[in-house]
C-alpha cells in the first residue's frame, strides 16, 4: 500500500506488523494460525501474492520455522508469528537458527495458559523469549512494543538488527496490542547500510567456496570458539543497540519499571500519582535482549526505589535487579494472566501509594 | 586407453564414515552422477538431515543448508520458494522422514513443492545403534524390538512410495535398491529422472532407495546385501509408483 | 585390454565388487590397508571387460575403469 509518510492510518497491532514487514522487505511468510495473532498471517496471505512474495500457511508452527530456516539461509528476508504455545513448538528451528547465525524475525503475541482456550494478554513468556527456550546456550535479540507504532517501527528495526548481527530477532507483544487499534504514521523502511550476505546459500560456481549452512561444530576447539564468538556478539549489540524509554524520572522518588501493555496502564497510575504530589516516573526497556542494563544502573544511582510491574509472577524483575545499584530496592506487583487479571491504573496507583516514601 | 569409469565432480574426493557395505555411498554418487549430468551443480542447493546422512555437505561439492531432524521438507520449501530458480533436494533416512518428519514430507508432497526427496531405507535408526524404524519389517528385531517388530503393538512398516504416490501433489515417486549391478543402474536412471522432474519445473519427485546397515543388522556386508533381495524387496516393491509426466 | 584400479585408501574391503564382476575377477586380499580394511584386488587384466559393474557397485567409489 502507498501513503505519504505523513498520513496517518488507523489498524490493529497485528496489522501493524504485517505492513511493517512488507515495508521492510520481507517477500517470504511462513507461519500458522493461533489466536492473538492469525490477522498476521490473514493480511500477508491477501497481500504477498501481489507483490509476488511466499506465503505459506505451514502444517505446524514446527513446519513453519523449519520454512523461515530454509529462506533465510538464502538470504530472504524472512517472518514468522505466533503466540506462546507455537513459540514452545518452534524453540528447536529458533535454536538452530541461531546456532546457524541466520536472520529471520519471530513475533510472539503473547496470552494466558496452554493454547487452548484463553486468549487473555500475558507477559509470562518472558523467560521463554529472552533466556533462549530451546537448547544450545544462545540469545536472540527481543523487542517490546507498547503501542501500535510502535509493533510498526521495530519489527521494521528487527529485520534490520537481525540482519546486521546475524541472529533471529523476535517482536513481543501481547493480546491487547496485537488487538488494539491506534493511528499509525507508516514510516518508510530506514535507509541502514546492511552488510552483504555473503554467507548465503546459492548454488556453488567453479572457483567459489562452498557455503553450508550448519550449526555442528565437531572439531576440538570448535563449538567452545563459536560460543565466546557469539558472546562476543551479544556484547557488541549490547554496547550499540539497547532502547528505551524514561518517563518523568528526573525527579523521580519511585519508577516504576514495565514493559509492553503493562506500562501502557502503568502510565495512567503514574499521572494519577502526580496528580498527588507523589514524585513517579517509568522506566520502560524496548530492548528485552540486549536488555538496557546501563540505563537502569544510570537510574538507580539517584532513586533508589523500582516498583517492578508484570502480568506475571515476575520474570523481568530478575533483569532489573541484576542492574539496578545494590543499594536500590525493587518491590514487584504482579498479576499473573489469566481472564479478569488485566490490572486497572486505580489498582496500580494503590500499588504505587503503598511503595512511595519520600526522600527524606 | 581413456577412463570410463570415474568418480562424478559433484562428489568430493574424501573417505566417507558410512561403513563396509552400507549402500549410502552408492545413493550419494548416483546422486551426483545426476547433478553432474545435468550440469546442475552450481545450482544445486542440498538439504542435509540428521542421521547417518548428516554430513552431506562433506562428501557433495555444493552448497547445503543443515535442517533438523525431520524438517529437512519444510527446509527445502522455505529454500525453493525464496529461490525457484535453484535445484533443491532433501536426502533423508527412515526415521528423519517417517517418523518425526512424517508431517513434513506428508505436507511438502501434498502441497507439491518443486523439490526431490532422496529416501535411504535401511529399516533401522543407523546412527544411533540400530534402534526400531517405521520402516522395520515384521519380525525383525531391533534393539527397540527386541523380540522382533509386533505390527499388533507396533503397527506395519510404511511404504512411503505407494503412500506418497497417492498424492495429487506428487508427481513422481519411485522405490529402487543398490544390492545388484542390474539394481544399480536402474536405480542411477530413476534419480536421473527424479532430478529431471526438476529441471523441467514438472513437480514433487521422491526416490525410496532401499539399503543395507551391516552394522546395525549384526551382519556382514554380503549377507547384509542379500538380505536385501531376500526380505526387503519383496516387502517393497522395486518399481514407479506415480510418473505424471511421463519422463 | 581394459583394466581397473581400485584405490586403497578408499576402499573398506565390504566385498560388493567380488560379487558385481560376472567374471569374479576382483577378491579381497588379506593384508589389512592402513585403515585396518582387507581392500579388493584386482587379478584379471586379461579377462576384465571395463564392463564397469564393479565400479558401479563400489559404495566407496573406490574404483576407476580404463577402456580403449
Amino acid at each position: 500500500m502507498q501513503t505519504t509518510a505523513l498520513e496517518k492510518i488507523f489498524v490493529k497491532g497485528n496489522e501493524a506488523v504485517a505492513m511493517a514487514a512488507l515495508e521492510a522487505g520481507c517477500r517470504c511468510y511462513f507461519g500458522y494460525p493461533i489466536t492473538p495473532q492469525s490477522d498476521i498471517p490473514e493480511y500477508l496471505s491477501r497481500e504477498l501474492p501481489g507483490l509476488g512474495g511466499e506465503f505459506i500457511q505451514a502444517e505446524s508452527e514446527i513446519g513453519a520455522i523449519n520454512m523461515v530456516l530454509g529462506a533465510s539461509a538464502t538470504g530472504a528476508r524472512v517472518m514468522t508469528s505466533s503466540s506462546g504455545p507455537g513459540i514452545s513448538l518452534k524453540q528447536e528451528g529458533i535454536s538452530y537458527m541461531a546456532g546457524s547465525e541466520l536472520p529471520g524475525v519471530i513475533v510472539d503475541i503473547m496470552r494466558a495458559g496452554p493454547g487452548l482456550g484463553g486468549i487473555d494478554a500475558s507477559q509470562a513468556d518472558y523467560f521463554q523469549a529472552t533466556r533462549g527456550g530451546g537448547h544450545g546456550g544462545y540469545r536472540i535479540i527481543v523487542l517490546a512494543p507498547a503501542s501500535v507504532q510502535e509493533m510498526y517501527d521495530l519489527t521494521m528495526l528487527a529485520f534490520d538488527l537481525s540482519d546486521i548481527y546475524r541472529m533471529p530477532a523476535m517482536v513481543l507483544a501481547d493480546s491487547v496490542i496485537g488487538q488494539m487499534k491506534e493511528s499509525v504514521v507508516p514510516n518508510p523502511r530506514p535507509q541502514t547500510l546492511l552488510p552483504p550476505k555473503e554467507w548465503v546459500v546459492r548454488g556453488r560456481s567453479a572457483g567459489e567456496p562452498q557455503n553450508v549452512v550448519k550449526s555442528l561444530y565437531l572439531g576440538d576447539g570448535e563449538m567452545e570458539a563459536f560460543h565466546w564468538k557469539m558472546q562476543a556478539r551479544y556484547q557488541e549489540l549490547a554496547d550499540a543497540e539497547c532502547r528505551w524509554e524514561e518517563f518523568q524520572t528526573a525527579d523521580a522518588e519511585l519508577i516504576v519499571t514495565a514493559f509492553g501493555s503493562t506500562s501502557r496502564i502503568a502510565k495512567t497510575a503514574i499521572a494519577m500519582a502526580r496528580e498527588a504530589g507523589m514524585k513517579v516516573g517509568l522506566m520502560r526497556p524496548i530492548t528485552l535482549f540486549p536488555f538496557p542494563k546501563k540505563a537502569y544502573a544510570q537510574l538507580s544511582e539517584r532513586c533508589k526505589l523500582f516498583l517492578d510491574i508484570e502480568l506475571s509472577t515476575g520474570q523481568m524483575i530478575d533483569d532489573v535487579r541484576l542492574s539496578v545499584a545494590r543499594d536500590a530496592d525493587v518491590a514487584f506487583y504482579g498479576r499473573p494472566p489469566g481472564a479478569g487479571s488485566l490490572p486497572t491504573p486505580e489498582e496500580l496507583f494503590e500499588q504505587i501509594k503503598k511503595n512511595y516514601r519520600a526522600s527524606a | 586407453m581413456k577412463q570410463v569409469f570415474t568418480r562424478p565432480e559433484s562428489l568430493k574426493d574424501v573417505s566417507t564414515h558410512f561403513c563396509p557395505g552400507c549402500h549410502h555411498g552408492s545413493v550419494h554418487r548416483l546422486v551426483a552422477e545426476a547433478l553432474d549430468e545435468f550440469g546442475i551443480r552450481s545450482e544445486t542447493i542440498g538439504v542435509a538431515s540428521v542421521g547417518c546422512s548428516v554430513f552431506l555437505y562433506g562428501y557433495f561439492d555444493i552448497d547445503v543448508i543443515e535442517a533438523p531432524h525431520g524438517r529437512a521438507p519444510a527446509v527445502a520449501t522455505g529454500a525453493k520458494r525464496a529461490r525457484p530458480d535453484r535445484i533443491v533436494f532433501t536426502y533423508q533416512g527412515d526415521g528423519d522422514l517417517a517418523a518425526i518428519g512424517m508431517s513434513e514430507i506428508i505436507h511438502a508432497a501434498n502441497r507439491g513443492e518443486d523439490i526431490t526427496v532422496i529416501f535411504v531405507n535401511n529399516t533401522t535408526y543407523g546412527m544411533t545403534g540400530g534402534q526400531m524404524a517405521p520402516t522395520t519389517l515384521p519380525g525383525q528385531k531391533t534393539s527397540t524390538s527386541p523380540y522382533g517388530r509386533d505390527t499388533s503393538k507396533d503397527g506395519s512398516p510404511f511404504k512411503m512410495a505407494e503412500l506418497l504416490s497417492n498424492l495429487d501433489g506428487v508427481a513422481f515417486s519411485a522405490r529402487v535398491a543398490l544390492n545388484s549391478p542390474k539394481n544399480v543402474l536402474q536405480a542411477k536412471k530413476m534419480i536421473k529422472t527424479a532430478f529431471r522432474y526438476q529441471v523441467e519445473k514438472k513437480g514433487f519427485s521422491f526416490i525410496e532407495a532401499l539399503s543395507a546397515c551391516p552394522t546395525n543388522w549384526g551382519m556382514n556386508p554380503i549377507d547384509a546385501n542379500q538380505r536385501v533381495a531376500d526380505e526387503m524387496i519383496p516387502y517393497f516393491p522395486l518399481g514407479v509408483y506415480r510418473n505424471t509426466a511421463n519422463l | 585390454m581394459p583394466y581397473i584400479k581400485i584405490d586403497e585408501m578408499r576402499c573398506k574391503g565390504c566385498g560388493l565388487c567380488t560379487i558385481a564382476c560376472p567374471k569374479k575377477l576382483v577378491a579381497l586380499s588379506d593384508t589389512p590397508n592402513s585403515m585396518g580394511f582387507t581392500v579388493a584386488v584386482f587379478s584379471g587384466p586379461e579377462q576384465c571387460t571395463g564392463c564397469s559393474l564393479c565400479a558401479e557397485m563400489c559404495p566407496d567409489v573406490a574404483i576407476s575403469v580404463f577402456k580403449e
